[in-house]
């Protein structure tokens, strides 16, 4: 008899598994044909059909082998242009720059190059799940610093100024941030920069949602003086061309960090998938149109979502980015994951509890816009009748 | 921005004025105002849904018609085009530039019905020189939407 116990990591073993999966038991367990879901973060869109026929195209040509490990030079040359046209980084296509499975190949990559056994890397909370177990994988310490409300969800330079320790090694800047819908303007980064410069610490910038802003244009840390030669920028197709299973992402920054990250990448992955290369391509060089279009559509979402959640009587800080709304929910005086299971139950409405995204998130809860005008609608009915029969 | 509310309805003109005020950040009261103003300057036209009768019991037969015409002095197609949408049967009149001047569709209960307007009606108009009439077998998109439903992807335990 094997024993598994023994068999497995620590490490691996020491990871704790998804806050919501007792969620998703319930959800998976409920038979009901009316249940809306406001809970999974992706684009409600199918990826544009031209995009689309380009991936098909690359297979019909037979384009099935490998790329180069850092992804094809064509694309590399696309996204360089890309990122310059619309958020003015310049990133050279041959030496600062990998295409990843995904942004989360990324932030993998990322985090594995520059942490080893103790080092400490400041996730700010509420965010994206999955910091904090590939820092923990990678030996690293996940330092949580909390974002608030009364911020609007921003990391503020006195919070990163506390957090910082000897150890520090990266900062992950999760901004347009899931699940908050916080965005970081320019002088919320210039801030952030000041506290960084002179330092060694590196900054991991989470761009998925860069395109999906609303009211003001995203700006990267790497736009603030002094800050490109210390941070990563990781963007990807999932959320701006609604892409999420082809799984493109990349990475860009120093040639020297680059150029380690590589080795993991060729390593562990080999390359991004050749036929989502070749979509990717297309998404590039014909796809503002697309993008604009589909945040047109998500702005409405989310001008009517916030409307209606006020108007339901919870208390909601404008989402200004991505395609999310963080509900404070503390008013019914439940937890938040209370509150997601008796929704759930009682409405067949299924958002994601705010503690899911780590500590700062209880009292919250996450509903993702991304969902036609008539789910919404019909959620927002619902929620109505569930604060009105608590 | 302009034709915003024109946008949105188009796509789906089920939303209230409620909805839209929301989407836009408007008052409602004057979003219904502005949709009342579209409807009295006739830029609204109605609010249909979009049916496929293949789907229901009803055997319906839809024609596109090219109909070539000599134009009338001082009235050019218009007064032809007049007499000819006049009829209920027609749902669309369209003037074309090319190998032909109107395209008309029309529905019928057979293929014999339709003929039998195409024969009677249509072709003993004065100024219509000429007739082609193609049915048409299957519509897959109208108005942006597809008549097959996309398949779904399968069910999916996954947390973004």
């Amino acid at each position: 008899m094997i024993d598994y116990e023994a068999a497995l990591s620590p490490r691996v073993k020491g990871i704790a598994p998804s806050g919501i999966r007792k969620f998703f038991d319930l959800l998976e367990n409920m038979d009901s044909g009316d249940a809306i879901s406001l809970g999974v973060g992706e684009p409600d869109f199918v990826t544009p059909w031209h995009i689309r026929d380009a991936g098909v195209y690359a297979l019909e040509k037979g384009f099935t082998k490998y790329t180069s490990n850092a992804g094809l030079k064509e694309l590399r040359g696309e996204i360089s242009k890309y990122l310059h046209r619309r958020f003015a980084l310049d990133y050279d296509p041959m030496k600062q720059m990998i295409v990843t499975v995904g942004g989360s190949e990324g932030i993998d990559i990322a985090v594995r190059a520059v942490v080893s056994q103790g080092d400490e890397v400041i996730v700010p909370v509420p965010s994206f799940v999955c910091y904090g177990p590939i820092v923990e994988l990678a030996g690293g310490v996940p330092v949580y610093v909390e974002t608030k409300a009364e911020d609007e969800f921003r990391l503020t330079a006195e919070a990163l100024r506390q957090a910082i320790t000897p150890r520090t090694k990266l900062l992950v800047l999760p901004f347009p941030n899931n699940p908050t819908g916080a965005i970081m303007e320019r002088h919320d980064l210039e801030a952030i920069a000041q506290v960084l410069r002179g330092t060694n610490i590196i900054v991991l910038s989470d761009e998925i949602y860069a395109e999906l802003t609303y009211g003001s244009h995203h700006v990267s840390i790497a736009n603030i003086p002094d800050m490109v030669e210390r941070t990563l920028v990781v963007n990807g197709f999932s959320k701006s061309y609604a892409m999420t299973g082809w799984r493109m992402g990349y990475v860009c920054g120093p040639q020297p960090l680059i150029k380690q990250m590589v080795k993991i990448h060729q390593y562990a992955i080999m390359c991004a998938p050749t036929t989502s290369q070749y979509a990717a391509i297309e998404a590039m060089r014909a796809g503002d149109g697309d993008i604009l279009s589909m945040r047109k559509d998500y702005d409405y979402r989310r001008r009517f979502l916030l409307d209606k959640l006020r108007g339901a009587g919870l208390s909601c800080f404008e989402p200004r980015g991505a395609f999310y709304a963080f509900p404070d929910i503390r008013s019914t005086g439940m937890t938040s994951a209370e509150f997601c299971e008796q929704f759930l139950i009682r409405q067949h409405v299924a958002a994601i509890p705010g503690t899911a995204f780590g500590a700062g998130g209880e009292g919250f809860v996450r509903m993702c816009y991304a969902s036609s005008l008539q789910n919404l609608s019909e959620a927002m009915d619902r929620l109505e009748r569930f604060l009105k029969e608590l | 921005m302009d034709n915003e509310l024109l946008n949105l309805l188009e796509k789906d003109a089920r939303l209230t004025p409620a909805q839209l005020a929301s989407m836009l950040g408007r008052e409602e009261k004057d979003v219904a105002d502005e949709i009342a103003e579209y409807e009295k300057n006739h830029i609204i036209l109605g609010y249909p849904a979009l049916i496929d009768w293949t789907k229901t019991d009803d055997e319906l037969v839809t024609a596109l018609i090219e109909v070539r015409i000599a134009p009338q002095r001082g009235d050019g197609f218009d007064r032809i085009a007049e007499r000819i949408y006049q009829y209920e049967e027609v749902e669309s009149l369209y003037l074309m530039s090319g190998a032909y001047d109107l395209a008309v569709t029309i529905t019928g209960r057979s293929l014999r019905a339709v003929a039998e307007f195409v024969h009677a009606r249509l072709a003993v108009i004065d100024g219509v020189t000429g007739t082609a009439t193609h049915f048409i077998l299957k519509k897959y998109k109208e108005k942006n939407h597809l008549f097959a439903k996309l398949p779904e992807q399968e069910e999916r335990v996954l947390f973004v």
